[in-house]
């Protein structure tokens, strides 16, 4: 199964290099959201600077609903979708390749909506170590839940606008503690950053272990 | 020899809809079978349902001694399908393609080359992204991603169709390649005269179910249903 | 294995209503009145929230039985996958509809209960935010059940979103009231005295229960419907296999 995702993965980003619509599209975007919050609240300074976290995880929310729906629109072009039920890839395996492939795209988005929030909100960072580790699992939980719904809504006509609706409840509570976690984690918060942590942890396991569980289910059915 | 396809009173439905209403046929090793109709008669879910793709709902259904109403997967792996779509990523050129499928089905991602050398698929195509392709060259393309799993049961769906008559050749070629050295083709075509002369036997669908057979063996409730008993 | 052929009408309901549904429906009137009863004539006004508390009678046992609801969704989810029962499937359709209903009343009735006592309609506290969260989940499992796909795919896809779901539940919940905490909000029911007895308990306990009926017999109506439904579209499997066969008029036969 293993060997499945990395094969899907492979596929997925080479697709990425070479189509570059995450570099071209989604980077840009992402660029755009801060400067329209930064307009939004009326350019004060201080009050984006309380506001990073919040602001930043949303950012990201949005950028993942994007990519989801690009990510599985990819499989629904001219019959792939066909080609990959008939090959012997074990769907857990494709299901996670996509998680692996979503998860460097949204990491690569993080790092340089990072940058764009530092530069753009006058935020100094710190309490490096927690805020990379809470990146990676909720970013995790994120790539696990939209490769999950994904299938279901994204890359169809009439289907596209159900993924946002599918998706953002369901990612709200990573919402909640990375953003809890990030303040934690710039020296803002109420404490308890790492107990987040754990709680994007949990997230992200049960929202794997599901994806593994249905997704065969998913891929003949669907 | 046991077939390589048996299907006995096969109904498949889609959705609610009985594409296959009663189908019996059976397919030796080796052969070439034709399957012609009017559009809609079922062509395609014949080939669709021997590919493991639609489940049978009622009857018998076995495909190289997988028995498809208990289990669709672990036949797909051996058999190759080529339908109207492509199957190929558009981004990707041709040889990425290509070794992602055989990756993809199990097969040595350097038999790559072979498979495009087969259907004559010249090197700086290959190199191009498949959808900067003609649609002939897709059908190459798409082609030899199957060729490269080496199925042995060929499920191809209008083989023919938008190819010039270079490529029409080729695809002949490799059908008749294909069954001598033991793998067996099922295809659906409206080309009568070429398919014709392609094929080892001829099998008419209409209505969901077999209407004729150029083999002799027809089964006698089926004679009755079409000559009116 | 051989997919199920859906079966004909022979069990299952043929009306939407039966005796045992018609007793039950009128035990859920007297209940209902007995209840208003109750919460407006009987039992005083709180000693610190005042008369708003009666608001409490309906917003406790609404989310009650949203929640059930959510679980028995949750369970006929997974029946539906594993044995691939109509039934099932249409089962959870009603207990979500049902569920969603309740959860969108919890929220009106939980703001204007902020309003009376805090003058604001939300105040973000830990049950109505999971509540508002949990709604919009279930109206997407709606969503994806009213998308048009052959009832076997429609099945499928919703049972994968209800599991979904219901496995965030307690993520939800937890995540909701540990941030809730930090900031010390105010609980909608945070101020009625946990100690509640006599009269306010016993009219608590009777509109759970109440209301528990109330769900139980929309669901079970709702079903019916949605079951009575289905059969309509059903064309019998041996009917439309013989018109398919009848598609077959005079195609030259191979030689």
């Amino acid at each position: 199964m293993v060997h499945d995702a990395l094969i899907i993965a492979g596929k997925d980003l080479r697709l990425e290099a070479r189509s570059r619509v995450a570099l071209n599209q989604v980077l840009p975007f992402v660029l755009a959201v801060v400067l329209l919050f930064g307009f939004a609240l009326d350019a004060d300074t201080a009050l984006l600077r309380r506001a990073t976290s919040g602001l930043f995880w949303v950012t990201v929310l949005f950028s993942a609903v994007i990519m989801v729906q690009r990510s599985f629109a990819i499989e629904r072009q001219d019959g792939v979708t066909d080609a990959l039920r008939l090959s012997s890839l074990s769907p857990g395996g494709i299901f996670l390749g996509k998680v692996v492939s979503l998860f460097c795209q949204l990491i690569v988005v993080e790092v340089v909506l990072g940058l764009c929030v530092v530069v753009f909100y006058d935020v100094t960072l710190s309490g490096g170590a927690l805020l990379a580790v809470v990146s990676v699992v909720a970013t995790l939980g994120i790539a696990a839940a939209g490769s999950l719904y994904g299938p279901l809504a994204a890359g169809l006509r009439n289907r596209d606008t159900l993924l946002p609706l599918l998706l953002l409840p369901v990612l709200a509570p990573i919402l909640l503690g990375a953003s809890r976690a990030f303040e934690t984690a710039l020296g803002r918060g109420v404490g308890g950053g790492w107990q987040w942590a754990a709680m994007l942890g949990i997230f992200a396991a049960v929202y794997l272990a599901l994806g593994v569980a249905v997704w065969g289910t998913l891929l003949e059915e669907t | 020899m046991e077939p390589v396809v048996h299907l006995h009173s096969t109904v498949a439905l889609l959705g609610r809809f009985p594409a296959l209403a009663g189908v019996d046929l059976d397919v030796d090793p080796g052969e070439i079978v034709l399957l012609r109709g009017p559009n809609g008669a079922g062509k395609t879910t014949v080939l669709r349902l021997c590919a493991g793709l639609v489940a049978p709902t009622r009857g018998e259904a076995v495909v190289l001694g997988v028995d498809l109403t208990v289990d669709r997967r672990s036949i797909r792996p051996l058999v190759g399908m080529m339908g109207h779509a492509t199957g190929l990523y558009d981004d990707l050129t041709v040889a990425e393609n290509v070794r992602f499928w055989a990756r993809a089905g199990g097969a040595d991602p350097a038999d790559a080359g072979a498979a495009m050398d087969r259907v004559e698929l010249a090197a700086r195509v290959r190199s191009l992204p498949v959808e900067r392709l003609s649609a002939g060259q897709r059908r190459r393309a798409s082609l030899a991603a199957m060729l490269v799993r080496r199925p042995r049961l060929w499920l191809l769906d209008e083989p023919h169709a938008g190819l010039d008559a270079a490529a029409r050749d080729l695809v002949d070629s490799l059908v008749t390649e294909a069954s001598s050295v033991g793998a067996t083709v099922l295809f659906a075509s409206h080309e009568l005269d070429r398919a014709e002369a392609v094929a080892t036997r001829t099998v008419t669908i209409s209505g969901g179910m077999v209407v004729g057979d150029s083999a002799a063996h027809l089964s006698a409730p089926v004679l009755e249903a079409t000559h009116g008993a | 294995m051989t997919e199920s052929v859906p079966a004909p009408p022979a069990v299952g309901p043929t009306s939407t209503s039966s005796r045992g549904t018609r007793v039950l429906g009128a035990v859920c009137l007297v209940g209902l009145a007995v209840t208003g009863l109750y919460a407006f004539v009987v039992t005083g006004p709180d000693v610190r929230l005042g008369n708003s508390v009666r608001i409490m009678y309906v917003h406790v046992p609404t989310v009650t039985a949203a929640y059930c609801l959510m679980i028995a969704n949750a369970g006929f989810s997974i029946y539906t996958l594993w044995k691939k029962s109509t039934f099932a499937d249409l089962a959870a359709h009603a207990c979500a509809e049902v569920g969603v209903v309740m959860l969108g009343l919890t929220l009106v009735v939980g703001a204007i209960w902020g309003r009376m006592t805090w003058g604001a309609f939300w105040v973000w506290d830990a049950r109505l935010t999971t509540t508002a969260l949990l709604f919009l989940m279930y109206v997407g499992y709606l969503a994806v059940r009213g998308l048009p796909a052959p009832p076997r795919v429609r099945a499928t896809r919703s049972a994968i979103v209800g599991i979904a779901a219901a496995c965030l539940i307690p993520v939800v919940h937890k995540s909701v009231e540990w941030w809730a905490s930090l900031h010390q909000n105010e609980t909608v029911l945070g101020k009625v005295n946990p100690n509640i007895e006599g009269n306010q308990y016993f009219t608590l306990m009777l509109s759970m229960v109440v209301f528990a009926l109330v769900a139980v017999w929309l669901t079970i109506h709702r079903f019916r419907v949605l079951w009575l439904t289905e059969q309509l579209d059903e064309v019998g499997v041996d009917a439309a296999i013989d018109e398919r066969r009848a598609e077959h008029t005079g195609v030259e036969v191979g030689r």
